[in-house]
């Protein structure tokens, strides 16, 4: 039985300076490095399938699957691009983690990079996160200083290069192939897939796309090995998790718990809700996640529980709002965010969050009729699953699963009744 | 036509050059060759787009149709700080929206507005911006991209009320206030080796709270074996 927190990726934060070369070379910095240079880049690939590691960035796709992806041997040049563009409303852990322990995300970068054979990573970060970048751009100059980057690294042969670029403040280069056109230079719009980034990616080379949190946890992998990585969390979902809880709690923050952790334990480590106000809805993993409620404390947060019980893990953000928060004025508010982040790319993305502001906008004035609510599901109905990428699913995410669990505050709004206020 | 060489002098050239030098193919440097003119000018004007156009072999209509994509890039002179106030659904709800509109309301200008002139000390340019990644210190605002986190309506004001005075309060995380130019310069890349700005505040009670707690009750991960197998090379295929 684990302890109800595994603090791993978390735990050098609480060091002083931790996000500097001496601090992190004291706490087992750059020992994982080491160890993997001496390895087989095929061992590493194969280390990182049996840890069961999944993305945490969002979809959780296998990670050790995906760096098995890149062909070998294919004469070309291949990137490991670090998504750091952290936005997902609710989302708020990597930017901790590059303040923190920027070292591991580097020395994870490294690593990667030896196994999938690319001597290139760019780190993209959320231009908005200037502290990060200037930590992360402080400890990429003392890798290099120190000899983990740059030319035969240790002594072993191999070169990679880092390079930490910013970002300009577009939510959706958090979609991976929308980044690579921002990284190339371009406009921050998604590409059609296939072919997906393992063969045609960066410059249209093989390039793997990992999350800061998946990359960070790379370290701990190789050191601890598989079986250890697996002793956290549940079969399909192994591994700690940074669940970060926000809103009408009483200790909002980070808590980086084994997956498959419930609400219900999670909010009890959080002092509960806020003042006692009881809890009314939230989200498993941004807003991007269809909406649970109270019946939801009970459900396991990994990927297979959370997708079960009707929504997606996303990126474990809980936002917990409480009695007070008017449901369809939160899911007006997310929309407007949807029709403005909306690259404009795709008809039903942008046209569809364009429409669904009207409406909702409409509602909370007390200017909706019944009709509206099955408006919103027929624009939500042509948004999911055929917009070019998964901003537009997203944005239909908060209003189906609105409607479906508090049908009756929209209902209440077409009576003329006040909106409730965005609560204080 | 303006002459790029004529805002932007050999320095500047030199740190586009650098900037192009850090990446496999020269169009990579867009984005931060944009934050570099801005650096410049407090804003992407028609000569920084010249002048990005010039440096990487596009066509200025290929620069526009980037610099247009990201909010980041001001198409109107900024303010000598630029005030971002979360008005996301969470945020929102704590009292971000209350904290912009007051905002609003004192300095008399709505979104990507500026109060004062621009670039001017004490000039301040608003915005409502999208989830700034603090969820959990939210309501937060950012001054030039710095945090201020847990804001109330009458902090907020205080702040903004000092910035239009000339003065620079310290952010909550992030490095002490310079102004939109400097920050847009670090954006580019270029930090210029201030250690104490590496070193100034991050974590905040809510950052480290989960791991805090942990240590507080002796909860840790597993203990890992001292030396972990790594599994064989695996067979061809």
């Amino acid at each position: 039985m684990t302890a109800p927190l595994t603090p791993v990726v978390t735990k050098r934060w609480l060091s002083p300076r931790s996000w500097a070369i001496q601090s992190y070379e004291q706490l087992e910095g750059y020992t994982a490095l080491r160890r993997a240079l001496a390895a087989h880049p095929d061992q590493l690939i194969q280390l990182c399938k049996d840890s069961g590691l999944r993305g945490r960035g969002g979809a959780g796709f296998p990670t050790g699957l995906k760096w098995g992806f890149i062909p070998q041997n294919d004469g070309k040049p291949h990137y490991l691009v670090i998504n750091a563009d952290e936005g997902e409303p609710g989302t708020c852990k990597d930017i901790p983690l590059m303040m923190a322990d920027p070292h591991s995300l580097i020395e994870g970068s490294i690593i990667t990079c030896f196994a999938i054979r690319s001597s290139f990573c760019a780190i993209y970060v959320r231009g908005e996160a200037l502290h990060c970048i200037r930590r992360l751009q402080a400890a990429v100059d003392e890798a290099y200083k120190a000899g983990y980057l740059g030319k035969d690294i240790l002594g072993s042969g191999f070169d990679c290069d880092i390079v930490v670029h910013a970002g300009a403040g577009a939510y959706i280069c958090g979609e991976e192939t929308a980044l690579l056109d921002s990284l190339e230079g371009k406009r921050g719009q998604p590409r059609l897939k296939p072919p997906f980034p393992a063969t045609s990616g960066l410059y249209s080379a093989p390039t793997v796309v990992n999350n800061v949190e998946t990359i960070a946890s790379v370290p701990f992998i190789v050191n601890g090995g598989s079986d250890w990585f697996r002793s956290m969390g549940t079969q399909k979902s192994p591994g700690p998790k940074i669940y970060s809880i926000s809103g009408h709690v009483e200790l909002p923050g980070q808590y980086e718990a084994p997956l498959g952790t419930t609400l219900r334990q999670l909010l009890e480590l959080a002092g509960g809700m806020k003042d006692g106000v009881p809890l009314k809805f939230w989200t498993p993993g941004g807003s991007s996640t269809p909406l649970f409620t109270t019946e939801h404390l009970d459900v396991a947060l990994d990927f297979e529980a959370t997708a079960a019980a009707g929504s997606m893990l996303g990126t474990t953000a809980l936002m917990i709002f409480n009695e007070t928060v008017s449901v369809p004025w939160a899911v007006m508010k997310w929309t407007e965010f949807y029709a403005h982040e909306s690259c404009g790319k795709c008809t039903p993305c942008r046209e569809g969050t364009y429409w669904l502001v009207g409406i909702l906008e409409r509602m909370l004035r007390g200017d909706g009729t019944p009709a509206d609510i099955d408006t919103m599901l027929d624009l939500c109905d042509n948004i999911l699953g055929r917009s070019f990428c998964a901003l537009g699913d997203g944005a239909t995410s908060p209003i189906i699963s609105a409607i479906k669990y508090f049908r009756h505050e929209f209902l209440a709004l077409c009576e003329r009744q006040p909106a409730l206020a965005g609560a204080h | 036509m303006t002459t790029p060489g004529y805002v932007f002098g050999a320095q500047i050239v030199a740190d586009a050059q650098q900037i192009i030098g850090r990446y496999p193919q020269p169009q990579s440097a867009l984005l931060p060759l944009l934050h570099l003119v801005q650096s410049v000018e407090g804003y992407v004007s028609q000569a920084g787009i010249a002048f990005c156009a010039e440096q990487l072999g596009l066509t200025t209509a290929e620069v526009s149709a980037v610099a247009t994509f990201y909010t980041m890039y001001k198409r109107h002179p900024c303010g000598e700080h630029l005030v971002s106030v979360c008005t996301n659904t969470l945020c929102a709800a704590l009292g971000g929206d209350a904290i912009y509109g007051r905002l609003s309301e004192h300095l008399g200008v709505g979104h990507n507005e500026t109060a004062g002139e621009p670039g001017a000390v004490g000039s301040v340019t608003l915005e409502h911006a999208e989830c700034l990644a603090a969820c959990d210190l939210g309501p937060v605002l950012q001054v030039n991209y710095e945090y201020y986190d847990n804001q109330t309506e009458d902090s907020a004001l205080e702040l903004v009320r000092a910035l239009r005075r000339g003065e620079r309060p310290d952010p909550t995380r992030g490095a002490p206030l310079t102004g939109f130019r400097d920050v847009s310069r670090q954006l580019a890349g270029f930090f210029d080796g201030k250690q104490s700005d590496v070193d100034a505040p991050s974590a905040a009670a809510e950052t480290l709270r989960g791991a805090r707690l942990a240590n507080e009750r002796g909860w840790t991960a597993p203990v890992m074996p001292d030396d972990a197998p790594l599994p064989p090379v695996p067979e061809k295929k």
